[in-house]
């Protein structure tokens, strides 16, 4: 019995193994450079149109608009470079039933995939605020995901900006 | 331009329990694209965060990923629910290498 025990003990932690090693090859980007810390999605950030941003984040590129999922920004930048943002999503923070993900969109930048902010129940909101910069005057949109994979997005939000943000 | 690092955490110290607190931070950082040319015409690396992490009571609360769309010197704010006492510690990973954390304490009455 306890040799069976050692031998399952044995097959768990070389799977285990197997895991880390396939997770840790995909961690090292060809592409971008080398330096990615550890952990950081390249893919979806590296994708330069949104439709592809949002495939390679939440697997989709059509999501139902909820008038839970709050963005909050200015009708008129004056500087593209630091637009402030607010989302808010009127969800439970509960322990089986809460917004675990909130992915943050610009639609038209050379990345449109700005950020993704990942909760836990004891956040007690998904809420942020950040800033951000935008390219030219452009929508920016939010996508909410709940811990059971539910998808719900913000109302596409137009900030007209004056001084684009990525130089110029 | 030149300053990096350091980091600031804005946050009531107390709190009553069960109550959702606001934490502000801010940090310097380029946060550069990598598109952009400097006078000489010369690609600027790009030089940005990548990860925040958010643990309160060394256990997990929150995780960021940010690509170069965030702006220079990062400001975020996010809520808690106070439940304990404790430490909130973010730690900020550039992708250069750079780290750095800072901690505030709150004390749940």
């Amino acid at each position: 019995m306890s040799n069976m025990m050692k031998r399952r003990e044995f097959i768990n932690k070389s799977a285990l193994g197997m895991v880390v090693v396939a997770g840790s090859s995909y961690l090292i980007p060809g592409i971008a450079n080398a330096a990615n810390v550890p952990g950081w999605p390249a893919a979806p950030f590296d994708a330069k149109v949104l439709d592809k941003a949002m495939e390679a984040s939440i697997k989709t590129t059509s999501v139902t608009t909820s008038p839970k999922v709050h963005l909050t920004a200015p009708t008129i930048a004056e500087n593209g470079a630091a637009v402030p943002v607010t989302v808010d999503v009127d969800y439970p923070m509960d322990p089986d039933d809460y917004i675990d993900t909130i992915y943050l969109y610009i639609d038209h930048n050379p990345t449109p995939l700005a950020s993704e902010f990942h909760f836990t129940p004891a956040n007690g909101r998904a809420y942020f605020q950040e800033r951000v910069k935008m390219a030219k005057t452009d929508h920016m949109r939010v996508v909410a995901k709940t811990n059971k994979g539910v998808l719900m997005a913000s109302a596409p939000r137009e900030v007209k900006v004056t001084i684009g943000g990525c130089g110029g | 331009m030149s300053a990096i690092g350091n980091p600031m955490i804005r946050m009531p110290s107390s709190a009553k329990k069960g109550e959702i607190v606001e934490v502000r931070s801010l940090i310097m950082n380029p946060m550069t694209t990598g598109l952009q040319k400097n006078k000489a015409g010369k690609i600027i690396p790009a030089h940005f965060i990548q990860t925040v992490e958010v643990t309160f009571g060394a256990k997990p609360l929150s995780h960021l990923d940010w690509s170069t769309a965030v702006s220079a010197n990062p400001y975020l704010a996010f809520k808690m629910r106070a439940e304990d006492s404790g430490i909130l510690e973010m730690t900020w990973k550039d992708n250069q290498g750079g780290v750095w954390s800072a901690k505030a304490s709150l004390k749940v009455a």
